[in-house]
């Protein structure tokens, strides 16, 4: 994942309103954007995972073959494969192309929450309400996991995969970093548990979905409110930042909201790139 | 004896059983014709053709015996060597299944021309075929050849140039009287039998008449009984038809003289009822009533008794030359009487027996004690009082259910489970007055020795591995396992309340009541988090094998029997509040960590307050798929070893330089390596006091640093003050706990700093002077020129150490908690440091000083407030004023640098 320099720039939040994408999908549990931002995946309640053109807000595909509804998802570096998890337990792998299951994995003991593909999409990471983040290989014929990581005491909540590196949220107040060229985790206490996902753009930024119909954007650093983007009167399910550029994208209720930095010429750029 | 219980055994089976049904399984399906295979005796596969189309497939595909087929032979035939004629017998194409017993020529085992007799008559055959010349037809010979016997056996030659002659019986000659004699006495051995004919009865009573003294007899001839095997598939004393009787007239209904075996009416009584037929033709048993039989009415046999005599007549048949294998007429002259029984029912070819089958004496069984009770119990299997977790009224049910009838277990179990003084405490002996252990044997010097040494080996492994329980394992090995069991058993065991558990808790040794105070007071100690409970708790006057199984004893039970909520609590965190202060007591040493941890939170430290590092060994197939190499190469464990926690503390610095200085070759991990937590802060401050023991375990955290990375090199230059500042300031603030100091601490930063920095050099040096530490050349020069001034600071410095822990905390501090993995830390240092690195190096290293010692001051403050229950509002404005600066700074830079990767 190369990111560019920072800018000279102060960063600029995305404030308006750029599009809202009806999933018809149900209730979307999670809206993602996949490498590059050209396209984002929305986890609907209805068992299903959609993928859409973000520029465009078409629907491009649709992925059927959970149990129960879709928690979460992942897209590979190279866009080929996108990784599920739903309330049934399994996580899918898919094969974006062509819309087909290429690997059902089970073995989870309770709903999986959060799901990630490590940096070359060789292993899928995937953490449950049963307290376990499991390792699962996609390169082998193995349905078994590579390794349960079973250190947190309560449901895992969130999970992010960065090089050698994995940091887990549960629920048990705690972060956990593991880091697997130095064979060690380390835990974090933290005094309480985002009740929603919460993300970051460029580092500058930490933004967060509130269940009074926000999104709360504070500053890093500073740890002070820098905006409050009213996104509706429901709860902000999930939201994700674009990867490189100022787009913040929201799920409320079964629809998919796409904001920008600028009104007309940032989503102009957006078709651009 | 009809227990039950007992029915099973009683039963003998014969036999394999077939296999259990599987419910689930499925049923086996037959397989299929095109999977059936046929293989002949060797092997191979043969194809079916069908069976009109020859059956198998033969030699090699149809063709011939091997793969190259016929070898043809090499005919070679010249002057000198004529080739042989070669006459090809059919057997020359048989193989092997056609000479097997059902192939077209069977080989069986037969006599050989050798044996029987080669002489011919040749006279009789002259004569035969000067007849046969003569005869009407030329070919009657030929009639006659086939009509021709057999040719005598080897055996009739030797006996007829012995003087046999046909007819006569085998043996020597006989008088008439001797042979009368006997008759009674010997007669039953000797083998043959004549056959029931008529004809040598008359003969018998010839011999009777006419016997001349001079004379001497050959013995009677007899026929040999008839061995050969039943070949049809009749049943036993069936008799086919017999053609030479066919043609004889016959009286119907003859009396049946039963007693006169030789009747023939008789015998056809026994043997040839279908033959009774008044006509001639062909009668026998085999078909009922045959063709030429013109009635079937007798069918069904009716006897009647006209035919029976009715009259017991003595009539002497004979001789009594017959042995056991008389005729059934001669025998049955003995036994009239038992006979009659089995008149009709005796078979050909069987005789009663002469002697009759002695009787098994069968004894009563014995009378039966009237108290006696057929009930058997079973002892059960096992222990009661080994169970875990079972309730003592459970145990009590369970033993009293062995039965009524089972005597009461002797108080103190088998002669095995006592030890020797109990034994001889039963016996009522004194006591031996001797020595109580080898050591006492020996010199007082050796003594010595010996125990130095002893206890130089015990504390090494105990430092290396740093186990909470193999602290204190005083004298005698401790096995790893067992050393394990012991953690494991002191966690268990720490939690519980000693006032619930004592008073309920289940009593394993009860039996022994010296034992089971030991086990108590072991009990105590793991509640109290004693390390050393188990060493404490055994019997010196014991001897070293007892204490050892008595050792292992306790720690299995303890961790059989430990409180349920321990064993729960290690899955789940503890709430928050805890509702009911007196059912759940968390041990000292967490409760301190929670407290700061928890204060930390409160005070929104984050940071290294709130953090934990732990060893965690991922699985190797993840480190290759993150393309990351196993950091613990020998390793097979994976996830985390043990339950494990680790604190930062002073030693998490102190051991950077070092670990930088030689960058060992990465080591597989030690066995020791797993453990080292659980040490509190008191603990390791302790540890200062002992400085050779600390340079021992640093010595091993070099050769167990295996992560020294490139821009550790680089930096080696640095002198790492920052760390030295860490142990001063830690060490100031404490002394200063009137706190007045550390507002002058944090203002007057380098003046105090650079003091700092030389009492660490110096403390520093003392502890691992004598392991091959070089600090970098800088600090050394550093140091030298402080020294004078130091050893003053020094003594200065020593009393503001913790006062010596009691000898338990002690015992755990010198051998636990090493603190072996202070890598992490070191590396993010270094990595910190690397993102900084185009800044003034001085300025960095100025500025990372003073964060960290704000860290360390942080941590002590809340420390310190932990235990100075009343908290002091001046120390948290004086804490906040130090917080904010450092976070501010952090977060700024944090912004203005954008790290590498993100987070």
């Amino acid at each position: 994942m190369a990111f560019p320099q920072a800018k000279p720039q102060p960063p600029q939040l995305p404030q308006h309103l750029l599009r809202t994408i009806d999933c018809h999908q149900g209730a979307v549990r999670a809206v993602r954007f996949n490498v590059d931002g050209n396209y984002l995946l929305s986890c609907g309640s209805d068992k299903s995972l959609k993928l859409w053109s973000v520029g465009r807000g078409t629907l491009l595909k649709t992925y059927s073959g959970h149990g129960y509804e879709v928690l979460d998802a992942d897209s590979s570096y190279d866009s080929s494969q996108v990784c599920s998890c739903s309330s049934d337990k399994t996580v899918i792998l898919w094969d974006v192309a062509t819309g087909q299951v290429s690997r059902k994995l089970r073995g989870h003991a309770g709903k999986v929450n959060c799901v990630q593909f490590n940096e070359e999409a060789s292993v899928i990471l995937s953490g449950s309400i049963d307290g376990t983040v499991r390792c699962w290989d996609t390169r082998s014929r193995k349905y078994q996991p590579i390794q349960v990581l079973d250190e947190a005491r309560d449901s895992i909540s969130s999970l992010k995969v960065a090089q050698h590196e994995l940091l887990t949220g549960s629920v048990d107040g705690r972060v956990r970093r593991y880091d697997l060229r130095m064979g060690q985790y380390t835990g974090h206490k933290m005094k309480g548990y985002k009740l929603d996902c919460c993300l970051s753009n460029k580092d500058t930024h930490v933004l967060s979905c509130s269940e009074d119909g926000h999104v709360y954007c504070w500053d890093l650093v500073e740890g002070s409110l820098s905006l409050k983007l009213p996104v509706g009167k429901a709860v902000v399910q999930s939201l994700s930042f674009h990867p490189i550029e100022t787009c913040l994208l929201t799920a409320m209720e079964g629809r998919v909201q796409v904001w920008g930095a600028q009104p007309e010429e940032a989503e102009d750029d957006t078709l651009a790139t | 004896m009809a227990a039950g219980g007992d029915s099973d055994e009683d039963f003998v089976s014969f036999g394999t059983p077939l296999e259990p049904l599987e419910e689930d399984e499925p049923l086996k399906r037959p397989v299929p014709l095109h999977e059936q295979t046929v293989k002949d005796e060797k092997g191979r596969y043969q194809r079916f053709h069908g069976a009109f189309t020859g059956g198998f497939s033969a030699g090699y595909f149809n063709t011939v015996g091997s793969k190259e087929g016929w070898s043809p032979a090499t005919f070679v035939s010249s002057r000198q060597q004529k080739a042989e004629k070669h006459h090809a017998r059919p057997e020359d194409f048989m193989d092997e299944e056609d000479f097997s017993e059902h192939g077209i020529a069977p080989r069986e085992i037969t006599t050989s021309q050798e044996f029987s007799s080669s002489r011919r008559d040749e006279a009789a055959e002259k004569a035969r075929a000067v007849s046969a010349q003569a005869a009407l037809i030329p070919g009657d010979t030929l009639l006659e050849e086939l009509i021709t016997p057999a040719r005598s056996s080897v055996g009739i030659d030797l006996l007829t140039k012995m003087g046999w002659k046909e007819g006569q019986g085998i043996g020597p000659r006989l008088k008439r009287k001797p042979r009368r004699q006997l008759k009674d006495g010997g007669s039953r051995k000797s083998s043959y039998v004549l056959p029931p004919t008529g004809s040598e009865e008359s003969e018998d009573e010839d011999d009777e008449e006419f016997a001349p003294e001079n004379v001497t007899f050959a013995p009677k001839d007899v026929t040999p009984v008839d061995f050969t095997p039943r070949l049809g598939v009749q049943g036993l004393g069936y008799r086919g038809l017999d053609p030479g009787r066919a043609l004889l007239g016959r009286a119907a209904d003859e009396h049946v003289n039963l007693f006169r075996p030789q009747s023939e009416t008789r015998s056809r009584l026994f043997g040839e009822r279908g033959r009774s037929s008044r006509r001639a033709g062909v009668a026998g048993q085999a078909f009922g009533v045959g063709a030429l039989e013109d009635e079937d009415e007798d069918v069904y046999h009716r006897d009647s008794m006209s035919r029976y005599d009715t009259v017991l007549g003595e009539e002497e048949p004979g001789d009594g030359l017959y042995g056991w294998t008389a005729p059934e007429q001669y025998t049955r002259r003995r036994e009239r009487n038992k006979d009659a029984a089995y008149l009709g029912k005796i078979l050909e070819g069987f005789t009663l027996a002469q002697n009759p089958l002695e009787e098994k004496t069968i004894f009563p069984p014995p009378t039966l004690p009237r108290d006696y009770r057929p009930v058997h119990y079973f002892r059960p299997k096992v222990d009661v009082t080994r169970l875990s977790g079972v309730s003592s009224a459970l145990a009590e049910a369970l033993k009293t259910s062995k039965g009524h009838m089972v005597p009461e277990e002797p108080q103190q179990g088998g002669r095995h489970q006592l030890d020797s003084g109990q034994r001889g405490a039963l016996l009522g002996e004194d006591v031996l007055k001797g020595p109580a252990s080898v050591l006492d044997l020996l010199r007082p010097d050796d003594r010595q020795r010996l125990l130095s040494l002893r206890n130089a080996s015990a504390h090494k492994p105990c430092r290396s591995d740093s186990q909470d329980s193999s602290q204190a394992p005083g004298p005698g090995p401790v096995l790893p396992a067992s050393g394990l069991q012991q953690q494991e058993a002191l966690a268990a065991w720490r939690g519980s309340s000693s006032s619930s558990s004592s008073s309920q808790s289940f009593k394993p040794f009860e039996k022994n009541p010296s034992k089971q105070a030991r086990y108590e007071l072991y009990l105590g100690g793991l509640r109290q988090g004693d390390t050393g409970a188990l060493e404490q708790s055994l019997d010196p006057s014991m001897t070293e094998w007892e204490r050892s199984r008595e050792r292992d004893e306790f720690v299995r039970a303890s961790i059989l029997y430990r409180p349920s909520s321990s064993s729960l609590s290690s899955r789940f965190t503890r709430g928050e509040l805890q509702e009911d202060e007196d059912a759940v007591e968390v041990s000292r040493d967490q409760e301190g960590e929670r407290d700061a941890k928890q204060a930390a939170v409160q005070m929104k430290m984050f940071g290294k307050l709130t953090r934990e590092t732990l060893e965690w060994h991922p699985d190797r197939l993840l480190c290759k798929r993150f393309n990351v190499p196993d950091p613990y190469p020998g390793s097979s464990v994976v996830g985390l070893p043990k339950v494990k926690r680790d604190k930062f503390s002073v030693f998490n610095f102190l051991t950077v330089p070092e670990s930088r200085e030689t960058a060992a070759p990465p080591q597989p991990l030690e066995p020791g390596k797993k453990s080292r937590w659980d040490v509190s802060e008191q603990e390791k401050e302790k540890k200062d006091e002992d400085p050779p023991s600390q340079a021992v375990s640093e010595g091993e955290e070099q050769s167990s640093d295996k992560k020294a990375e490139e821009e550790e090199e680089e930096e080696e230059q640095r002198p790492p003050m920052d760390l030295f500042k860490a142990i001063f300031a830690s060490s100031s603030s404490e002394k200063s706990s009137s706190s007045s100091e550390g507002e002058s601490d944090g203002e007057e930063g380098d003046a105090k700093e650079e003091e700092g920095r030389k009492e660490a050099v110096k403390l520093f040096s003392v502890a691992a002077s004598s392991s091959s530490s070089a600090v970098t050349s800088s600090l050394h020069s550093e140091a030298a020129g402080s020294s004078q001034k130091s050893a003053q600071d020094e003594e200065e410095f020593g009393p503001k150490l913790p006062p010596p822990l009691p000898p338990a905390a002690a015992a755990a501090a010198r051998g636990g908690a090493a603190p072996r993995y202070l890598l992490p830390e070191e590396e993010k240092t270094s990595r910190r440091s690397k993102e900084k690195k185009h800044k003034n190096k001085k300025q960095q290293k100025h500025k990372k000083e003073k964060k960290k010692k704000k860290h360390k001051k942080h941590k002590h403050k809340g420390k310190r407030k932990k235990e100075a229950s009343g908290s002091s509002s001046e120390d948290s404005k004086e804490d906040e004023d130090d917080v904010q600066p450092s976070t501010d700074e952090l977060l700024r830079r944090l912004k203005s640098i954008r790290p590498p990767q993100i987070w």
